[in-house]
Order: C-alpha cells, then sequence, then structure tokens
C-alpha cells in the first residue's frame, strides 16, 4: 500500500475534466485507487466519487494505492496533480 | 461529523415537521460557536443559582417557565446568575414560543458574543425537533462505493466492484419506475443504534449519475422527480460480483447471509452477475421477497413446509397399500 498527500493546484479545483483524467490513468493500472478528504474516502475509479470530494483549489487529499501496480499508479497520480491536469 | 456550529445549524434544510424556525436575533459573532453534543439544557436550575453538574456544551432552550424566571429576576435585579451562565462557553441560547428576550438579556449577550436564537415553536415540540436533529447530525457516517435505490418501497444498496455495472442496473430499475436516491457514493447514517438511513454525499450533485458512453446524467431531469428521493432506510444489501462457476450461491433462499454497516446488520443477497441474467429483474423480486418476510411470509420456508406436508401425506397412502397388500 503506498500513501501521500497530493495537493489541488489548478485554479478551479476537482471538476469533472480532471476527475475523467484520474479515472483514466487510474484505470491503466491494476491497483486499486482511493481519495481521502477529511472523514471522506472514495475509489478513485468512479468520476462521480471524485466530484462529490469537492476538492477546491489548494486543498490536500490524501492518495491510497493498493495492488500490484500500486508504486507505479501513486507516480502516475501525483504527476496528474502536479501538472495541475495540464489546465 | 468534524465540526458542526451555530451558523450549520441554521442553514440545515429541514422541511414541514422536522423545521426549527429558528432566527438569529443577536450575537451574530457568536454564530461560529460550536456544538459538539446532541444533549439539550433547560437552564432553570443555573438560572436559580445551581451551577454543579450544569451541562454548559449543550444548547440552552429557554421555554416559558424559563422566561418567566428571567423576568422575575430583572425585576428583582438580580442578576448575578444571569451574568455566570454567560460566563460558561455555552453554544447559545434559544427563546421558544416566539418570545423575545429583554434587552438586559440581550445586551449581554452580545458582551460575551453568545449567539441567542429565536423560534415560534412550543419549547416541548422544539426540544424534540432539535433532539432528532443533533441525533442525526451527531450519528456516525461512513461513505460506501455503491447505488442506493427504492425498489417497491425498500431502500437497496447495491454494492460491487467497479465495472461490475451497478450504475447500468440501477439506470434499468428507474426506467422500470423506481427512484434513485444516490450513485456512485452514499452516505450511511446510524441512527440510534436502530436503523441505517443513506443519502447523497452533496445534496447538489445528487442524482446525477455516469454511465459509460454516456457520461454524467441528470436523472431527476431525464426521468422525473417521480424518479428520485433525496433519503431512504437501507433494507437490503445487494453485492453483485462477477459469476464464478466454483462457487455456491444461494440455491433454496434461507437469507441467512448479512452485511454489517456501522455495526448494524442489514439482510444481503449475492447476486453472480454473467451476460444473460436480467440483475434488474432480480432485484425487483428480492425486494418483492424482503416485502413478504416482512409480513411474514418466507417463500422458501413455507415452501419447505408444503414439501414436507406433502411427503407425509403420500407416506400415509403408502401406509395404506402397504397394508392392502398384506391383507
Amino acid at each position: 500500500m503506498v500513501t501521500r498527500e497530493v495537493k489541488v493546484s489548478n485554479r478551479a479545483g476537482i471538476h469533472a475534466r480532471p476527475a475523467a483524467n484520474i479515472v483514466k490513468v487510474a484505470n491503466k493500472f491494476n491497483s486499486e485507487l482511493y481519495l481521502e478528504k477529511g472523514t471522506m474516502k472514495i475509489n478513485g475509479k468512479s468520476i462521480m466519487g471524485i466530484i462529490t470530494l469537492g476538492a477546491t483549489y489548494q486543498s490536500t487529499l490524501t492518495m491510497i494505492c493498493e495492488g500490484p501496480e500500486e508504486e507505479e499508479m501513486a507516480d502516475a497520480i501525483e504527476a496528474l496533480f502536479q501538472n495541475r491536469f495540464e489546465e | 461529523m468534524s465540526e458542526f456550529t451555530i451558523l450549520d445549524l441554521l442553514d440545515l434544510d429541514l422541511k414541514e415537521h422536522n423545521h426549527l424556525s429558528l432566527v438569529c436575533i443577536a450575537g451574530r459573532t457568536g454564530l461560529s460557536r460550536k456544538i459538539t453534543t446532541s444533549k439539550i439544557s433547560r437552564p432553570g436550575l443555573p438560572l436559580s443559582g445551581f451551577f454543579e453538574e450544569f451541562s454548559n456544551n449543550s444548547i440552552q432552550v429557554f421555554g416559558r417557565g424559563e422566561q418567566a424566571y428571567l423576568q422575575k429576576l430583572e425585576a428583582e435585579h438580580n442578576l448575578a446568575s444571569i451574568e455566570k451562565l454567560f460566563k460558561y462557553d455555552i453554544p447559545c441560547c434559544v427563546f421558544c414560543d416566539g418570545a423575545d428576550p429583554s434587552p438586559r438579556f440581550t445586551a449581554l449577550a452580545e458582551e460575551t458574543g453568545t449567539a441567542i436564537l429565536k423560534t415560534s415553536l412550543l419549547s416541548s415540540d422544539f426540544s424534540r425537533r432539535l433532539y432528532q436533529t443533533l441525533d442525526e447530525v451527531f450519528a456516525p457516517t461512513q461513505t460506501i462505493h455503491g447505488v442506493l435505490v427504492e425498489v417497491y418501497g425498500i431502500g437497496v444498496l447495491i454494492t460491487g466492484e467497479s465495472g461490475v455495472g451497478k450504475s447500468e442496473t440501477a439506470l434499468e430499475l428507474i426506467e422500470r419506475g423506481h427512484r434513485l436516491i444516490s450513485d456512485d457514493t452514499v452516505r450511511l447514517r446510524n441512527i440510534s443504534d436502530n436503523f441505517i438511513i443513506g443519502m447523497g454525499e452533496n445534496p447538489l450533485l445528487a442524482h446525477h449519475m455516469e454511465i459509460r458512453g454516456l457520461g454524467i446524467l441528470n436523472l431527476a431531469n431525464l426521468f422525473g422527480v417521480g424518479a428520485i428521493r433525496d433519503r431512504k432506510q437501507v433494507q437490503l444489501s445487494v453485492k453483485l460480483e462477477p459469476w464464478d462457476a466454483k462457487k455456491n450461491y444461494d440455491r433454496v433462499g434461507e437469507g441467512s447471509l448479512h452485511d454489517h454497516f456501522l455495526g448494524i446488520a442489514i439482510p444481503m443477497v449475492l447476486i453472480p452477475v454473467k451476460p444473460g441474467r436480467n440483475i434488474p429483474v432480480i432485484i425487483e423480486t428480492a425486494a418483492r421477497n424482503e416485502r413478504l418476510k416482512k409480513l411474514g411470509y418466507y417463500s422458501a420456508k413455507e415452501f419447505d413446509q408444503s414439501v414436507l406436508k406433502w411427503l407425509e401425506s403420500e407416506s400415509a397412502r403408502n401406509m395404506y397399500n402397504i397394508n392392502e397388500e398384506t391383507h
């Protein structure tokens, strides 16, 4: 299991397009992805789940990857957050 | 629930018989104070000077009795206990029956930055509603990855790994006239260790659904207001899983399986999914069966009783045949 903190650095926060991006990348790996914000923990392979997190600009999320490709998955998702979802 | 302030209480969207009809009339700076308990305090004893065991972290509700006592204290210029009451870090004071506090009382509240709220409800009615509301606010919650639908009046929580077809199943159920409460993320609340209420995580985003190939859909607009519901008690848990030929599925229907959410057992059915199986029909039937069980009729048990009765009568007939042969 890999647990990392990621910060939302795009101004608009995680809306539909970034959420779809996360799911697209996450589905490439044979591992589970969970995102946590406060008391909420959701499945990172579900668009509606990620949107309901209500991740606003500058908020911090905890990313949990579990499975055979957890390291690669964590790196890929972290890169998405760092690139501000290309926004 | 991490933090719950007076402002959150005023913001709660409560309807009809749950409505608290609260307005803030003084001490707005105190609206950010936190409520940490679902207990309610009637401050009769503290006002008379007895502060032992004073629940100072609860909301202080002033009914007619307390209001009359306040008037008496003020008429006697005996303000010591009122001043002492405000020295405690109380969340807020609520005046019931639409009564207004005296200017002296309001001034003290403003000084200490304590919010004063007013409601038109009677104190007994208000206390009951407030207790119910706070009980729900402080109830243990859990967020679940699944879909909650109401099928024939039964709250059915559909879970299973992503891609197994939860949303598609729910869509078919809605098409058949059932209701969607929430897709994908369902917030469960344990209500006084009695039952589980499920609702969407966010009322603004509820009743939307993501269907692969179509994207995000607004079910309320597509299917009308009859296809949605805000909240529902979870009465049946349906687990979808890919068909596993080696696994033993329930073939008789003894209904011994249970799922546990927040410490409460919910009847569960495990449904294997494979192409050609009509899952929505199976779920509808499971919901109907669940209703029958609630009425005291257990299909599998009744069937077994009939079989036993039949076998018994057959063996009685056989006795005759045997007797005839011997004579």
